[in-house]
């Protein structure tokens, strides 16, 4: 591996790629509700490390992407804020974090 | 082949090892609990990574808010509702698993592809570096004033909404004995309104 050039862009694409996909599957597979959340969250800092690694290589003097990552994080506080708070109410009902059985709205 | 450049390869080599590891963790250790730490780890190998892209302040935000914050909100929620319950068994779950392997292996395929046979306008401006904190600061408070001010009436929606909903349903004082009731320790034992309960016979 060549260790004198600096670390290319696509590194950081590719990084962001994987860990968005993991956060998709994770999101489709999940079974607890609590995991879901959290693969929500591997998503959102996969776009973090996208807008992240634009802002610093093609945007370096006006850093929007660093502006768009700080908005992007508040948004994420509030929604896991909600997301657990829709949670708890929902076990108060249900009694379960299984999301198979999350179904009353399905058919 | 500079000792600078060298140090960021092999600190960008352990945090992307640590990221990738941390996350498939998160998604797949059976031990929910386990998950949860380890979604704190990934949250600051993200960090790290963030500071190899001269990104100081958005690092320190990722570590207040994801590891301080949606962490242990998480951690909360997990003991909140941590109930022992064996899941029960669905038909064709190894299909959707294989399945949906499938669709994110080729939406990850397509994103390499995408981001090797893109022409990004490389090299770009210079990087400002250590001055991003201030420019961070100019732009909150001239070109991105309005979703700044939007993102804390956000904020103050999501907390109202996130009492409002959490909220447990205690009566100042019970309605039948009439006897005041402590507001915060006492959860009344109330029916869940959503259980599936066996079907009840009909009475004619």
């Amino acid at each position: 591996m060549d260790f004198s050039s600096p670390i290319p862009l696509q590194a950081f694409l590719i990084l962001a790629a994987l860990l968005f996909c993991i956060g998709v599957w994770g999101l489709i597979n999940s079974r607890n509700a609590v995991r879901v959340l959290m693969s929500i969250e591997l998503m959102l800092n996969a776009v973090n490390l996208n807008l992240m690694a634009f802002s610093n290589y093609v945007d370096g003097q006006l850093i929007r992407g660093q502006v768009f990552a700080i908005f992007v994080i508040t948004v994420a506080a509030a929604e896991a804020a909600v997301g657990l708070a829709i949670l708890l109410s929902l076990y108060r009902n249900r009694e379960t974090v299984d999301m198979e059985r999350f179904n009353l709205l399905r058919w | 082949m500079t000792i600078a450049s060298t140090t960021e390869q092999i600190c960008f080599l352990v945090l992307s090892a640590t990221l990738v590891l941390g996350s498939l963790g998160v998604v797949l250790l059976p031990n929910i609990v386990y998950s949860a730490f380890l979604l704190g780890g990934v949250f600051l190998s993200v960090a790290g990574l963030y500071l190899l892209l001269n990104a100081s302040f958005v690092a320190a935000a990722q570590v207040l808010v994801y590891v301080g914050a949606v962490n242990v909100l998480i951690l909360f929620a997990i003991m909140l509702v941590n109930k022992k319950e064996d899941l029960s068994s669905i038909p064709s779950l190894l299909t959707r698993r294989l399945l949906s392997g499938a669709v994110c292996l080729g939406l990850f395929i397509l994103l390499i592809r995408v981001a090797f046979t893109t022409a990004w306008p490389l090299p770009g401006p210079a990087s400002i570096g250590e001055e991003a904190t201030v420019r961070i600061g100019e732009h909150f408070f001239s070109d991105y004033l309005l979703p700044f001010e939007l993102a804390s009436v956000l904020l103050l929606m999501a907390m109202i909404g996130a009492i409002v909903l959490a909220r447990r349903d205690v009566f100042a004082s019970d309605v039948i004995t009439g006897e005041p009731a402590d507001q915060g320790l006492i959860e009344k034992a109330r029916t869940p309104l959503l259980i599936e309960r066996p079907k009840q016979s009909q009475t004619p």
